[in-house]
């Protein structure tokens, strides 16, 4: 498909998939991700593929656990609430080595919070969101464009680990219309020879299990996935750099954010203030090595957030607390506005590195 | 102006631009003195509404029916109060936005038998063929055959509203008429409007037939 065409960040997400060569989808509706749903449900039988909205989150992601066993593509998708939901089926798909693409875009919270846009499930998907030693890929779009280019590449990375990649949007990410080109190349072909999908009678059969009998058989698991982790760390990292040539100071941000963020970058640049910006589009890994750069360079990091600050934590750990990082936020459904961000800008200016 | 009726409707497959449409044909009739109502009907989606323009429609003293929970978090499908006043005050011309698909326009069926007794309306079908799931004539018949079966309103007109967002160029409206011409004679409904941002009015004025200049009802910060 070489002409592009206008659609919602869900909508692109589900194309994307599909294009992936995802045939399997299991969900259940939450605003603001039904269009991902109902885009499936209108798409997946007239092209010989699974729609199945299920009786709950917790059902959608054990469905998810199925067929992911069979080494076929699959994925689910929800909003904050629904990821909650799914954690148990995370940390088991984590436990058994299996591949998945979840999709939160995020809505406010804790709780039930709201239905508007929000990033504040920032810890839960980079520090895994269900119980035990794991970590799940964690892509953060900013652009409709970037929701379909992620979701295939979380789906080529799923298969490629053996682990969940996630996509991170918000509900304006899932929302906003934007044009998109669905130019993807054919999906990879990746070998799955511990897939349970019949032996033939040729073939051990295959188990897939996240249940250890033995502590020391389960701690070798562990150690072998952290090998994976740290493997993925040094070589997966992705990020955008804007003006940071000669920055003295760095916004941080990432989906929605980013992109006030640099409307405000723009103005200030306009005053003559050196301020750039590191996006990170994967939040984990969080891409340390750019951080490390500009924390040599500048006075200060602003970290700008639809939540309470949570990708700080990040930013002290990637820079070793070398610099100062202050938090513009909005919570709870709202975005920063391009003037917050720029005052945030001013102030740091002013103040150089003493906060 | 694409409609002389008291009532026009706007219907058709979800983000095709209806809600652009509506503001853009309220502020139109205004400047021509009509006194207008626009009528957000929209069940199906809560971002992204009429609401988001009410400070432009206000200056311009048109009314806005709309939910009272639009742009909140309360998630559900809740109809405003006023909502007859849209038969009720037949002083008024009336632009009502509709949520998207059939499952948008059952909001209709109880205003129908009012509309219908009336009959003074348009119901307008808002088409896009740079959506993906209606590019060609069969798939965008098949959602006009259920709005209008989900709505117990007929289609009067189609409004061709084909846009790529902020790529969109003189080729790619010009690009879409044939589309549009051929739905309306699939359908044996007139093409009323071809619809394009007003920074592109000059460039395509003369090349189009019934060409509608839009401003874009977008300020979001990003």
């Amino acid at each position: 498909m070489a002409e592009k065409v206008l659609m919602k960040g869900n909508e692109a997400i589900a194309e994307a998939a599909i294009c992936a060569g995802c045939r399997h989808y299991f969900g259940y509706p939450i605003t603001p991700q039904t269009e991902i749903a109902a885009y499936m449900a209108k798409k997946m039988p007239k092209i010989g593929g699974c729609f199945l909205q299920a009786e709950s989150e917790v059902a959608a992601i054990n469905m998810v656990y199925g067929v992911a066993a069979t080494g076929k593509r699959v994925m689910t998708s929800s909003s904050s609430p629904g990821i909650s939901l799914k954690a148990e089926g995370l940390s088991y798909l984590a436990g058994a080595d299996l591949p998945a693409l979840v999709v939160n875009v995020q809505r406010g919270g804790p709780g039930l919070g709201g239905i508007q846009p929000s990033q504040s499930d920032y810890f839960q998907a980079t520090r895994g969101g269900g119980h035990g030693d794991y970590r799940m890929i964690v892509l953060a779009p900013a652009s409709v464009q970037e929701m379909a280019s992620l979701t295939v590449k979380g789906f080529d990375l799923a298969d490629k680990y053996r682990m969940t990649a996630m996509i991170l949007a918000d509900g304006t990410m899932g929302q906003m219309m934007e044009p998109v080109s669905l130019d993807f190349p054919e999906p990879q072909q990746v070998e799955k020879p511990w897939a349970t999908n019949g032996t033939d009678m040729k073939r051990e059969h295959n188990v897939v299990n996240s249940l250890f009998l033995q502590p020391d058989a389960l701690e070798k698991t562990n150690f072998e996935r952290y090998e994976r982790y740290a493997y993925i760390e040094q070589n997966e990292a992705l990020y955008e750099e804007y003006l940071m040539e000669d920055a003295e100071i760095c916004v941080t941000a990432f989906g929605i954010a980013s992109r006030v963020a640099k409307n405000a970058i723009n103005e200030a640049r306009n005053m003559g203030i050196k301020v750039g910006m590191i996006r990170p589009i994967t939040l984990w890994p969080f891409p340390v090595a750019p951080f490390k750069a500009a924390a040599d360079k500048v006075k200060s990091f602003i970290s700008v957030e639809l939540s309470m600050g949570q990708m700080i934590e990040d930013i002290r750990l990637a820079t070793d607390c070398k610099k100062p990082v202050t938090l513009c936020n909005r919570a709870g459904g709202i975005i920063p506005s391009p003037e917050e961000v720029l005052a945030a800008i001013v102030k740091a200016n002013e103040n150089g590195g003493d906060l | 102006m694409f409609s002389d009726k008291r009532i026009t409707i706007l219907c058709g497959h979800y983000g095709t631009g209806k809600t652009n449409v509506a503001v853009n044909l309220a502020l139109r009739l205004a400047g021509e003195g009509h006194a207008v109502t626009v009528a957000d009907l929209d069940i199906v989606n809560p971002y992204f509404r009429t609401l988001d323009s009410a400070d432009a429609l206000e200056q311009a003293g048109i009314r806005l029916i709309c939910s009272r929970f639009a742009n909140s978090n309360v998630d559900i499908p809740s109809l405003p109060p006023d909502l007859y006043a849209i038969t009720d005050d037949q002083s008024r011309r009336v632009v009502v936005d509709v949520g998207g698909d059939d499952s948008g326009a059952m909001v209709l069926g109880r205003l129908a038998p009012a509309i219908t007794a009336e009959d003074d309306y348009a119901m307008m079908l808002v088409v896009n063929r740079y959506r993906p799931l209606t590019p060609d004539i069969p798939s965008t018949v098949e959602v006009m055959g259920q709005i209008e079966a989900a709505s117990h309103l007929t289609f009067t007109g189609i409004v061709n509203n084909s846009n790529l967002g902020e790529e969109t160029t003189p080729d790619v409206v010009l690009s879409s008429v044939a589309y549009a011409e051929k739905l309306a004679k699939a359908t044996g409904l007139p093409l009323v409007a071809t619809t394009v941002a007003d920074h592109l009015y000059s460039d395509l004025r003369g090349q189009i037939q019934n060409l509608f200049p839009l401003q874009l009802q977008n300020n979001k910060p990003f």
